[in-house]
């Protein structure tokens, strides 16, 4: 079994909105997946799905080689859960909480592991539910989640409310977690976080995934930044295919250009004599831009970073 | 202290509540004009009143209940005598969980913070916690006053009345203003500001019990003890209306001055560190479910100890109360099925603490929706927790909790009862399975709660309405003289009437079996439906 989760035609409609909509998602046993959209595009409704909270329209989804609805206890014992929101219960604990949710999978927490992560993220065992803020009732659900020994994480927005200290925490535990061959999915719309932890990416939009695989793979499908100083002014851009937001000020020169096209470039700029060049990848954040404009505006407003 | 923006802040606290608000003014004008009216029928004379007044005062129990009654002169001075022992507690109530409601449970829930960001004063919210207090004590205490005078009561008694009540919402909604200066969580400020109603009362009730002189004075110590001894249409002591007042302002400053002394979100008094580990019982989800309703289930079962322990202690006065009226004879022969009035009223006793088990069931129940729309069922769910076993967990509260309750409430009435009767045993074995045989009427609340959370759980809060409208059929159906088919559609009618009559034991399989299809229904639609 090489497939931890493997989506396809996920439909999912409530009342008149249609939350998933065809939506496709693969992961591989043992990667850390991100799994990319805005607010409303379907991450928590396709993770409630794999959870089997709720059951799909149409589409085919199997967990971990089961059938998330059928066998939806089975497996929640092989996984453990980090939901968006993490609500507590007024009277436990946060160290109650942590144990009450291993027991309920039927592995009780490691002592030693438990205490090491209460120690990283300097959580409080002994507050009740209540009196925690959003990132400490957070930090509960993740203790819980990584002292687990489950083959699966599915985190939901995992460090919303978190500190930046506390993020960094929080990715050297992901990159443990895969380095211990588990595989995670981590939802999110922090892309920074993506970039750092992520062998691979699904984008999703609208409840319809838009772009999957790695992060050199998307970026082949867009553009670099150039930023060159030349010795004379350069001839024959116009004619270059794939070159966008031109900026040309004397020898000066700052454009984006289609990756696939990026060759021809350099070869006009060399051309012109070049001074000094700086190219950069697209970051995350310029993919997701792209996909989240609205498709009509993406040729004219791809936005120009720094 | 700044009071900026109190007026914005106070409107919008009565917009929020305005429903709540007008459900509790309702229920208390209505006790209140519905004790003037139902006095007005069944003791129409004066020596009818003079034997009411005889039986209440030489029964202990039902002084600690209502105090005891100062004047038979009219009926005015008889519906304040009824009304100041319950309705200011009940209006004092009121003022303390709208005076946390919107000052301490705001702040916790971080709401405050963003007003307070605004051009709110830092004294503001607390300041139109009170007023919403006031008002709504205002309008309780004018209307009692304005319908009692309309009706024809002296007016300088309808006054005091009035004032009484308002006082009452006054002073505790004081103690309200210090209460949440003290504690970090609104439910915590509830607690102090109940405990310390909670012992007014018992002062109060303590103190009528025991009589004039000697334990009696302890009366004094307590603010619904003031409200009492005001005496409206008697002696209309003003001067404990305004000894009332005046303790809600000082404990009001008092409540200002704790407030400049603490910061946003922190409490005088400390939240206790609860364990940092789990103890070994909370490991699965029935665990969980006793670990979340345990300490209402103990706090109900106290309560129903005390309920049933007065509603026996006070049956031995009860024949010559009855027998006072024609008219109350008739309503409790018919609610409680016996010509024998002491049996006919603790049946009746009976059925009352199983519509207040009804209302425990329906709570517990609802506690899965809780669980559910919180967010706080999915980490569960997602556990390897078997919905069935999850819902199970809870279940078993409105299915057994009830029965504890009902078993307390039957034993107690039974010690009480053989107390004054002077037959414990005999009287325990009597009552504690009268009161058993109420939970598969309690149980039917349950089950259609379970069978619309299962079937239709945007709808699960219509068991509140449909829990309302049986009581209300049961519970004054047969005082309104209402036909027999209309008191056949609330389980409590189909229950046999312990003690007094037969037992039969088939409408209770009957009650049994729908429960279970009820909730068989509801725990299938939970299997098949979508979480949250």
């Amino acid at each position: 079994m090489t497939t931890a989760i493997d989506v396809s035609g996920l439909v999912k409609t409530f009342g008149r909105t249609r939350a998933l909509d065809g939506l496709d998602l693969g992961v591989a046993q043992g990667e850390v997946h991100g799994f990319l959209g805005p607010n409303g595009a379907g991450k928590s409704t396709t993770i409630r799905v794999l959870l089997g909270l709720i059951r799909a329209d149409a589409g085919r989804a199997a967990l971990l080689g089961g059938d998330p609805w059928r066998d939806s206890v089975a497996l929640h014992r092989r996984l453990a859960y980090v939901p968006g929101d993490v609500t507590l219960w007024r009277g436990l604990t946060g160290g109650e909480v942590i144990d009450l949710l291993g027991r309920l999978r039927g592995n009780g927490a490691d002592r030693g592991r438990r205490a090491e992560l209460l120690e990283r993220f300097e959580l409080d065992p002994t507050k009740k539910g209540q009196t925690y803020s959003k990132g400490n009732r957070q930090k509960v659900a993740l203790v819980a989640a990584f002292c687990s020994d489950a083959e699966l994480l599915i985190l939901d927005e995992p460090t919303s409310g978190l500190d930046p200290l506390m993020e960094e925490v929080f990715r050297a535990c992901v990159a443990e977690e895969r380095d211990r061959g588990r595989t995670v999915l981590l939802s999110s719309h922090i892309l920074s976080e993506v970039e750092a932890l992520c062998d691979r990416v699904s984008i999703i939009r609208a409840g319809r995934t838009v772009e999957t695989g790695t992060l050199s793979e998307l970026r082949h499908l867009t553009r670099t930044s150039v930023a060159a100083e030349l010795a004379a002014p350069p001839t024959g851009l116009d004619a270059l295919p794939g070159l966008h937001d031109v900026e040309l000020h004397g020898t000066t020169l700052r454009c984006q250009v289609d990756t696939d096209h990026l060759d021809a470039l350099l070869r006009t700029l060399t051309a012109a004599g070049v001074r000094s060049l700086t190219s950069r990848p697209p970051t995350l954040e310029e993919l997701f831009l792209r996909h989240y404009e609205p498709e009509s505006a993406t040729a004219a407003t791809a936005e120009v970073v720094e | 202290m700044n009071l900026t923006g109190t007026g914005p802040l106070l409107r919008f606290a009565l917009r929020r509540d305005r429903i709540m608000l007008a459900c509790w003014i309702y229920a208390l004008l209505a006790s209140v004009i519905g004790t003037a009216v139902s006095f007005r029928s069944l003791y129409p004379t004066a020596s009818s009143r003079e034997q009411l007044a005889a039986s209440i005062n030489d029964n202990g129990s039902l002084r600690a209940l209502y105090g005891a009654v100062y004047d038979t002169g009219s009926i005015g001075a008889l519906t304040a005598w009824r009304i100041l022992g319950l309705g200011g507690l009940l209006l004092g109530l009121l003022c303390i969980l709208l005076v946390t409601r919107h000052t301490r449970a705001e702040e916790e829930a971080g709401r405050l913070e963003l007003l307070g960001a605004g051009a709110i004063g830092r004294g503001a919210p607390l300041a139109a916690g009170i007023g919403a207090a006031l008002t709504a004590s205002t309008v309780v205490g004018v209307v009692t006053a304005v319908y009692l005078a309309a009706s024809g009561e002296q007016l300088d008694g309808s006054l005091a009345f009035g004032a009484a009540l308002f006082g009452c919402g006054v002073c505790f909604a004081g103690v309200a203003a210090i209460a949440v200066q003290l504690a970090e969580t609104g439910r915590a400020a509830n607690g102090i500001g109940g405990a310390v109603l909670g012992l007014a009362f018992l002062l109060r009730a303590a103190g009528d019990a025991a009589g004039s002189g000697g334990p009696g004075r302890l009366v004094w110590l307590s603010p619904l003890g003031w409200a009492e001894r005001v005496r409206p249409y008697h002696d209309n002591a003003w001067w404990l209306v305004a000894l009332l007042l005046a303790a809600g302002a000082a404990q009001t400053v008092v409540g200002y001055r704790l407030a400049g002394r603490r910061d946003l979100g922190g409490g005088l008094l400390p939240q206790r560190p609860g364990p940092g580990a789990a103890a070994a019982s909370l490991r699965s989800a029935l665990g969980l479910a006793w670990r979340l309703q345990r300490g209402s289930l103990i706090g109900w079962t106290v309560g129903f100890a005390i309920g049933g322990a007065l509603l026996g202690g006070i049956s031995k006065g009860v024949d010559q109360l009855v027998s006072s009226s024609s008219n109350v004879q008739q309503i409790v022969q018919r609610m409680g099925g016996s010509s024998q009035v002491t049996d006919a009223y603790l049946a009746t006793a009976m059925n009352l603490l199983a519509m207040v088990a009804a209302v425990y069931a329906v709570q517990t129940a609802l506690r899965l929706r809780g669980e559910e729309t919180s967010g706080r069922a999915e980490p569960v769910l997602a556990s390897g927790v078997r919905r069935l076993a999850w819902a199970g967990g809870h279940l078993v509260f409105p299915l057994l909790g009830s029965a504890v309750l009902l078993l307390a409430g039957g034993l107690t009435a039974g010690l009480g009862a053989g107390v004054v009767f002077g037959d414990v045993p005999g009287w325990s074995v009597k009552l504690m399975p009268a009161g058993l045989i109420q939970l598969p009427a309690v149980w039917v609340f349950a089950a259609v709660t379970v069978a619309l959370f299962g079937l239709r759980p945007q709808w699960t809060g219509a068991a509140w309405g449909v829990l309302g409208v049986l009581l209300f059929i049961a519970y004054l159906g047969p005082a309104l003289n209402a036909g027999q088919w209309l008191l056949d559609l609330t389980p409590f009618t189909h229950v046999p009437k312990l003690p007094g009559s037969a037992f039969h034991a088939a409408p209770l399989l009957w009650l049994t079996l729908l429960s279970a299809v009820l909730a068989g229904a509801g725990l299938a639609g939970l299997r098949r439906r979508d979480i949250g």
